[in-house]
């Protein structure tokens, strides 16, 4: 049986890890590639880098400390943050990387989605979606949650796996940061209509609340950053707590 | 020793050469027929769809020389496949060494299993020295939309909806499903294994 996933994810900013809150509110938590080390030896399934500052001058620094951190851990990880263009997603493979994950740009442009799996294989091809419950549904936001679009989260999530999407990577507006739990009722129904994994992402603030994301979410994989970083939960202990819970996971 | 990892269209060969370079070895990698011919051992990678990195191949004429080598070779994941009679990926006459046929996994519109496969998954039924010092069971990361078949030269198990080969063997060929490279301690044993045949 094919394991659930417990996922880390690293904010990174000039370099740095960074976490906020609600999308706002940036704390420096640490050295990316120190704290992937030790999540690697916690026993986490696989990493998550966002460049919440990616820019295209910043491009080669990213592509250098994805380089490094390939060199440094022996599982998978996906790098994300402003990436527009295939040749952007050239690069970060090319440094290591072994998926990319694209947001705003694949929505303004979703042709992205179809040239990148194309070239590379929807393997490799993570769509982040952020969404927010308003109004009676959940809706794509983009800009690091900054601007809001009339298209619902599934419709686009949908679209997104259609065009070569490989992975949903899903994040909770409303949950994230709160550590309240995830969004368990939007990740099932996307879950259950896409039929590629998906990864639950924002909310997370104790072990139940992975539980239910595989339980209630049925979720393929779940994402968290503070809980991880600041060490209010640690990786071994969270997956034997979750193994005793029937959950196949990898220890 | 000389260790060539092949490089054609459809690798992750930083991931290879990274997770080499962990166990004390830097790998050469090269599309050069002399390189491969010459080395010691030969890594095979790939990730990416089976009828263009075929085609890709044979333009270069590596499917010969592949077929042609006598000292161990590795094929992970798509290198595999390859390895293999055909895919139904491109409907893809592939290398042919092992006894396998490549296809997709199937399981229909309210299975709660997703395609591709990605993620940890056990191996079981181990059947090599490949395996020496992995236990039976333990896991390794996979991400793969098709498969190959049980077969005569099937040397590890996985179960994902059916059994299918994670490895196979023939000779001097290895082929694994999953990501060495990427499976923590496990798949550095069995990285550790293969520089020692």
């Amino acid at each position: 049986m094919l394991t659930k996933r417990i996922i880390p994810c690293l904010d990174i900013k000039d370099g740095r890890t960074v976490k906020g809150v609600n999308f706002e509110n940036i704390r420096d938590a640490g050295d990316p590639v120190e704290l992937a080390i030790r999540y690697c030896k916690e026993g986490a399934d696989e990493l998550v880098f966002l460049d919440i500052t990616a820019t295209n001058e910043k491009r080669k620094t990213l592509s250098e400390l994805v380089s490094r951190i390939a060199q440094n851990i022996n599982i998978p990880f996906t790098v994300g943050g402003g990436i527009s263009s295939v040749e952007d997603v050239s690069v970060l493979l090319n440094s290591g990387a072994d998926k990319v994950s694209v947001n705003t740009s694949a929505f303004k442009n979703p042709q992205l989605i179809a040239d990148m799996a194309a070239q590379f294989g929807s393997q490799c091809v993570v769509l982040a979606i952020d969404t927010k419950f308003e109004d009676g549904d959940w809706y794509v936001y983009l800009n690091g949650g900054k601007v809001k679009t009339e298209t619902k989260a599934l419709d686009w999530a949908k679209e997104g796996v259609r065009l070569g999407a490989g992975e949903i990577l899903l994040t909770s507006m409303n949950n994230d940061g709160t550590k309240a739990g995830f969004a368990n009722d939007i990740t099932k129904l996307i879950s259950e209509n896409v039929s590629v994994p998906v990864i639950a992402s924002g909310g997370a603030g104790t072990m139940e609340h992975f539980k239910d994301a595989f339980m209630k979410g049925k979720a393929d994989a779940a994402l968290a950053a503070s809980v991880f970083h600041f060490g209010e939960i640690n990786i071994n202990h969270l997956k034997q707590v979750l193994r005793n819970s029937n959950i196949e996971i990898r220890l | 020793m000389k260790i060539v990892i092949i490089k054609y269209n459809a690798g992750n060969i930083q991931s290879v050469k990274f997770a080499l370079n962990r166990l004390g070895i830097e790998p050469i990698v090269s599309d050069n027929v002399n390189d491969i011919l010459s080395a010691d051992k030969v890594i095979f990678p790939g990730v990416g769809e089976a009828s263009s990195a075929m085609n890709y191949l044979k333009e270069k004429q590596l499917d010969q020389v592949i077929k042609q080598l006598k000292q161990p070779v590795l094929g992970i994941c798509l290198g595999m496949q390859l390895l293999c009679k055909h895919s139904e990926e491109g409907d893809t006459n592939c290398i042919g060494i092992f006894d396998a046929e490549i296809k997709k996994f199937n399981f229909g519109k309210d299975s709660e299993l997703k395609v591709p496969q990605i993620g940890w998954n056990k191996i079981f039924n181990l059947k090599s020295d490949l395996f020496k010092g992995i236990k039976e069971k333990d896991y390794m990361y996979f991400v793969h939309g098709y498969y190959a078949n049980l077969c005569n030269d099937t040397i590890a198990v996985t179960d994902y909806g059916i059994n299918y080969s994670s490895a196979l063997n023939k000779n001097n060929f290895f082929g694994v499903q999953f990501h060495p490279e990427k499976s923590a301690e496990a798949g550095e044993i069995l990285l550790a294994n293969f520089i020692k045949m």
